[in-house]
């Protein structure tokens, strides 16, 4: 077991979890409140020193009655150590959970992606939105058990929707204000900025019996 | 030095008092009528996703002040894949080639690090010989990994001939690699405890003569780039990451060496007998593009160094571990005898698996730190295969690197992060 565990039950008491090992690898669950706090302390304490994010992920089990967690692998460079975080986010309250951006300028586009693909938001996250799917995805969360491999819409729905499209869709509202020639737009395009529609989505059809 | 038509025609206008032609220095009657400064307002300039220089279908959304970058927004995701989702429908050999695609210039390496991370999780201990040929396939993606970098880079800066040269020797190690595994691209080298296949004769001459053919090729691109004027213009001084912010953005791999980290999976978390090797790790002092360009160029002559010694002590023996849970019984054993086929049905309709737990393997490859995290709940496929994509990590630092430089720069920043779209989406 990695000591830095005692170390952080020391320091945080109740909001350690349980912590154990497996494949020799040291897993520790923290307190989905404290998950932000107790990654500081972990990155700056002399003795501790991890520096190093190496991954944030998010695991789904196969059983519904269990949490979703939230996965960090920090490591510290120096020590050559490595501590797997763990936070759990029930599934009956809404998946939200403090950012550790402020912490590792690297965990921006790693909470992306976990917003992306399991829904999970990430609260002071500066820039929170879909990275591999695209902004209008309307499919729901595909790393989610419930979403089918397939995806949610009928491959038929899907072209379309790709098809109906409009160009704009493809920046976002602020790509465009970068833009300052707005009157050089075509009025048909100024009309749909002008209400703020990107390539509206339309309404998803009703699923087809799988 | 003679005198060129253009000078000639644009002399004309222009007479002096004796009526006499005199030359009106080029571009100078334009100036005149210039307009005055177009002013501060912003450009949006949309760089692919259908673009050579963004090696793949990366989007960047550019904002440029004349010709200097304010902000890159990049969009992702035009070749996602959903390999993670499809790997939970998947059992674990299956799974295998899955990852050929997700880093398609160096898949070798893919298929050991996922290998890896699966016999963590099951508690499987290789072979010597085994071990030894998967070091090979590694150092070789390394090698061809970096050769495709060097070439592609330097086309994007410029320089034509590299790109031949590279790509001559690259296709000499894919035909080993073809040899070995019956396809260039997706290999699918390995097998959960062993390999798909052993080497096949006349490999061991034909990557001697590779370790003695690349470190010429290598001399020649050195001579042609290093010292190189333009090279060094284009090169010294951008993109530059410190070691503070090349470990706050999580980089790995050559990006993080080049910032001056000495960290190197190979040494610091070995894995496959990678500490018994005798090998220097570059560490670079500027963290800009030329340094990564350094970084990389003795990264290959040192897997060259590595190939050279694992050839040298290449033992004999089986390559796959000796355990009929595991690993499909030979073809003859299957159709003569009953246990063995009952063994080989098993394993291709109800898979292997893996007890609970969970496991996060990292090896490196040539584009940096690529981790497997397995999570099994006792049955044939994973609950969670998540691939640490060293590419997508350090793509997230292209907008800190490339704000305040010229566009052209940034195709020289963005070409120096080594990104492979297949890892990037995934």
């Amino acid at each position: 077991m990695n000591p830095s565990v005692e170390a952080l039950r020391r320091e945080f008491g109740d909001a350690i979890g349980v912590a154990f090992t497996s494949c020799g690898q040291s897993i520790v669950y923290v307190d989905r409140h404290r998950v932000r706090d107790a990654l500081g302390w972990l990155k700056v304490t002399p003795g501790q020193s991890y520096d190093y994010l190496v991954d944030v992920t998010a695991v789904e089990y196969r059983d519904p009655e269990r949490p979703i967690e939230v996965v960090y692998i920090v490591r510290s460079l120096a020590r050559r150590a490595e501590l797997r975080v763990k936070a759990e986010l029930a599934k009956d309250e809404p998946l939200e959970i403090d950012s550790v951006v402020s912490l590792w300028r690297g965990a921006d586009w790693l909470e992306r992606e976990v917003y992306d693909m399991f829904g999970i938001t990430f609260r002071d996250h500066p820039d929170l939105r879909r990275i591999l799917m695209w902004e209008t995805y309307a499919e729901g969360y595909p790393l989610r058990k419930d979403f089918p491999l397939r995806g949610r819409f009928s491959r038929a729905e899907q072209v379309r929707q790709a098809m109906s499209a409009s160009t704009e869709a493809q920046y976002s509202l602020e790509e465009l204000s970068i833009y300052e020639a707005y009157h050089d737009l075509p009025m048909d395009m100024r009309e749909r900025l002008a209400r703020g529609a990107r390539g509206a989505i339309p309404d998803p059809p009703v699923p087809d019996d799988e | 030095m003679s005198k060129r038509t253009v000078e000639f025609d644009l002399a004309t206008p222009g007479v002096d008092p004796a009526g006499r032609a005199v030359r009106v220095p080029l571009g100078a009657a334009a100036v005149e009528e210039r307009e005055p400064d177009i002013g501060v307002e912003h450009m949006l300039l949309n760089v692919g996703p259908q673009h050579p220089a963004t090696h793949g279908v990366l989007r960047l959304v550019v904002e440029l002040d004349g010709e200097i970058v304010v902000r890159v927004i990049p969009h992702l995701g035009y070749l996602h894949s959903g390999f993670e989702k499809l790997g939970e429908y998947r059992h674990y050999n299956q799974i295998i080639p899955l990852t050929d695609r997700t880093d398609y210039l160096s898949p070798m390496a893919n298929n050991v690090g996922f290998a890896l991370a699966a016999e963590r999780l099951m508690g499987i201990e290789l072979t010597e010989r085994c071990k030894v040929l998967r070091l090979i396939a590694c150092e070789m993606s390394r090698i061809i990994s970096h050769l495709v970098w060097l070439g592609t880079t330097a086309i994007d800066i410029g320089a034509f001939t590299p790109f031949l040269w590279t790509f001559y020797e690259r296709e000499r190690i894919y035909d080993l690699q073809e040899a070995w595994t019956g396809a260039r691209l997706t290999t699918s080298l390995t097998r959960v405890g062993g390999l798909l296949a052993d080497i096949p004769d006349g490999f061991e001459d034909g990557l001697r003569a590779c370790c003695t053919s690349i470190p010429k090729a290598l001399e020649e691109v050195d001579r042609l780039l290093t010292r190189n004027g333009i090279w060094c213009a284009r090169t010294q001084g951008i993109g530059v990451l410190t070691a503070e912010e090349a470990i706050n953005f999580s980089l790995a791999g050559p990006m993080l060496r080049a910032s001056g980290v000495p960290y190197d999976v190979r040494k610091d978390l070995p894995y496959l007998d990678y500490e018994t090797y005798d090998f220097d790790v570059p560490v670079g002092e500027h963290g800009d593009v030329y340094d990564r360009y350094l970084v990389r160029m003795e990264e290959m002559r040192q897997s060259v160094r590595i190939l050279e010694q694992a050839l040298a002590r290449l033992p004999d023996g089986p390559i796959n571990v000796d355990d009929p849970r595991v690993i499909l019984p030979s073809k003859t054993a299957a159709m003569n005898d009953m246990e063995a086929m009952i063994f080989h049905f098993k394993q291709v309709m109800e898979g292997v698996a893996a007890p609970v737990g969970e496991a996060y393997v990292a090896i490196e490859n040539g584009k940096g730190e690529q981790g497997n995290y397995l999570v099994s709940d006792g049955t044939a496929k994973p609950v969670r295969w998540r691939i640490r994509p060293p590419s997508f990590i350090n793509l997230a630092a292209l907008p800190k690197m490339a704000e305040g430089h010229l566009l052209s720069d940034l195709i020289a920043i963005n070409a120096s992060v080594d990104i492979v779209m297949g890892e990037v989406d995934r």
